[in-house]
């Protein structure tokens, strides 16, 4: 009798370490994801960083070989000047775009200038704030995708146990409303 | 896509546990077979080869694999938009770490991605990828590399290579031995229980027989798999299968192979450099080219889940793990972008010869001349005028009556070197080494790589 309580025991032990176990399997695998999302989120800042500090060496390039282009030329240090003291995030991510308009702008109009066209250091710089565009995508396509992953996890079962149990918040999308608008400049330049 | 990671770490740990059975399963049967009761032994000669094989492999298998391939790291300066591709890769990935890149000059289009750790991984590339495939394409090549190595396949593949090494090298040696000392045994045999032995013998042939083509099909399976997942990863990463897939059919089309590869690399390369087009097989690391294309193109989005659609479709049964797709949302594939080749044919000769260490000159008629390293005349004649060119070096700068201030330098002679104009430029240190200044070069001095002299840039 003694010996099928102790076996009854034992396995009730082992059950709640196998549940255990599973528990800090599970907690460990949503820190892991949150960590993930906010990296994401941090590698974003940093590209868009960078292209803040290439636009100054961009605009003293093209001020060199087109300077009475200087309404475009100032747009996009206003551009650039707007996206730094930006606070919220909404207010941010419009200026971003903003810049993003006065950059197509400042690259359409380099093709007029053929001497502009042939500079190295203009070219490298183009590559640059082109790839950097690029980067600000990736970085941001990315965060969507740890977010989407991070989001599922924390909404199915059995997860969702842990998740709540634990406090992990819904993370939001970085969307960027349309394509076709991003593209679009949103000003005129006469 | 952390999932997909650990998947694939349980299928590798399930496939070595496999090898290892193989293996040790063999040892035994091996001993057995040449002096009965001796199988614990033949057990400790498999766990000795599979040591000795391991060690090999984990003392420098990448760096001789670059050595081989003449493969040479190249820097931002050298291709900044290769840099660029490889970057936003890495970001879109969430690698988390950037590869080392290497250019191999080869006209055969390819690459191949190495390194078991974080910080001696590489992107390997060959000249002619770089100037056949355009910017979607190369970034479609690139994100498949970038995907191996986000899946940990090349720890894989090179465990699993040394697994299969093992069980190879264990079933040659089971099997000479037992025709050396055939002869011997089948005297002793023949007094008695001569048809238990026979049984005995035929089933443990079947085994040194069976052993090695087991193995070599789990290997090869293993490696096909991870070709699709990599293909998978691409798509996810880049938004845009159709790179990758034109890029397949671009390099699979070209008719000049990989001049640096052996059986041991091909399976890391981007498309099996070995295969005859269309000849994948069981005994083939990489799946047919033109089924990947397919595969590719009939993608309805860009996420693994539209992946594993079309390779059902395609190819039948399930590639991806089920928690990697319930994951996955839907993704919608991008809208292609203009850019044409990377770099172009004469760009990338500039590229390999500065990696290289050559000194390159421009005469006054116009033409480029490559200086080797280790060249120790003073000037060089050039073969299209004959006018003799005096030979890059650094000087000793000349005392100035009214010296301005100086930093000293811990160097007994303080050199330096005269900069001609603002593009790429390379010169000779005093130890004989040639040193590359890029265009972007803005520092007022540079460190010699061979001797660790600073150099002062005037």
């Amino acid at each position: 009798m003694s010996s099928l309580l102790l076996i009854v025991l034992l396995a009730l032990a082992g059950a709640v370490v196998l549940l255990l176990l599973w528990v800090a399997g599970a907690y460990n695998g949503l820190i892991r994801l949150r960590n993930q999302v906010e990296n994401a989120w941090s590698q974003i800042d940093v590209q868009l960083k960078r292209r803040h500090d290439l636009i100054p060496n961009l605009v003293e390039t093209v001020k060199g070989y087109a300077a009475h282009e200087s309404k475009t030329l100032e747009n996009v240090i206003k551009a650039r000047n707007m996206a730094i003291g930006a606070k919220s995030v909404g207010e941010r991510a419009e200026a971003e775009n903003f810049l993003t308009g006065t950059l197509k702008s400042l690259f359409a109009v380099a093709e007029a200038y053929p001497n502009l066209k042939a500079d190295q250091n203009f070219l490298r710089l183009q590559e640059e704030v082109t790839s950097t565009e690029n980067k600000v995508a990736y970085s941001r396509q990315f965060y969507n995708d740890s977010v989407m992953t991070f989001n599922t996890r924390r909404e199915l079962f059995p997860t969702n146990i842990i998740a709540n149990m634990f406090n992990f918040g819904r993370r939001e999308f970085f969307e960027v409303k349309d394509d076709a608008q991003r593209e679009a400049p949103q000003v005129k330049f006469s | 896509m952390w999932e997909q990671i650990q998947a694939n770490r349980r299928r590798s740990a399930g496939l070595i546990i496999g090898m290892v059975m193989i293996l040790l399963v063999l040892g035994y049967v091996g001993g057995e077979l040449l002096a009965p009761g001796v199988g614990i032994i033949g057990v400790a000669v498999a766990l000795v080869i599979w040591g000795i094989q391991m060690a090999v492999y984990a003392s420098s298998p990448q760096s001789l694999l670059l050595q081989g391939a003449f493969a040479r790291e190249i820097h931002k300066d050298d291709s900044p938009q290769l840099f660029n591709v490889v970057e936003e890769m890495v970001l879109a990935s969430g690698l988390g770490f950037m590869p080392k890149i290497y250019l191999v000059e080869d006209p055969a289009p390819n690459a191949f991605a190495v390194g078991r750790k974080p910080e001696n991984s590489g992107v390997i590339v060959t000249s002619g990828l770089l100037h056949r495939l355009n910017r979607d394409e190369l970034q479609g090549v690139i994100a498949h590399e970038i995907g191996h190595l986000k899946n940990r396949d090349v720890q894989f593949v090179t465990l699993a290579a040394v697994m299969l090494g093992s069980v190879v090298i264990l079933s040659e040696i089971i099997w000479r031995s037992l025709r050396l000392g055939g002869r011997g045994r089948n005297r002793s045999s023949s007094r008695g229980g001569g048809q238990a032995q026979l049984i005995l013998l035929v089933i443990a042939l079947l085994l040194v027989v069976t052993g090695p083509l087991l193995a070599r099909l789990l290997y090869f399976a293993c490696s096909r798999k991870r070709e699709y997942l990599a293909d998978a990863s691409s798509a996810q990463f880049t938004r845009y299968p159709e790179g990758l897939a034109s890029a397949l059919e671009k390099i699979s089309r070209t008719p000049v192979t990989v001049g640096f590869v052996s059986k041991a690399t091909a399976p890391m390369f981007i498309v099996n450099p070995l295969a005859a087009a269309g000849g994948a097989g069981w005994f083939s690391t990489h799946p047919p080219t033109d089924e990947r294309v397919r595969i590719l193109r009939a993608m309805g989005g860009a996420s693994f889940g539209a992946y594993e659609a079309a390779f059902r479709k395609t190819h039948g049964g399930a590639l991806i793990g089920q928690q990697s797709l319930r994951d996955c949302g839907r993704v919608y594939i991008r809208a292609a972008s203009t850019e044409g080749p990377v770099e172009s044919h004469a760009d990338i000769k500039f590229i390999s010869h500065r990696a290289m260490g050559y000194l390159r000159l421009r005469c006054n008629c116009g033409l480029e001349i490559s200086v080797p390293e280790g060249y120790d005349q003073n000037t060089i004649r050039c073969i299209r005028c004959g006018s003799v060119l005096p030979i890059p070096t650094v000087i000793a700068p000349p005392l100035l009556p009214v010296a301005p201030p100086v930093i000293p330098t811990p160097d007994a002679t303080p050199l330096q070197y005269k900069r001609a104009g603002k593009g790429w430029e390379s010169f000779r240190c005093a130890c004989g080494r040639t040193i590359q200044l890029s265009p972007n070069f803005a520092a007022p001095q540079v460190r010699c790589g061979g001797c660790q002299r600073l150099i002062g840039i005037a």
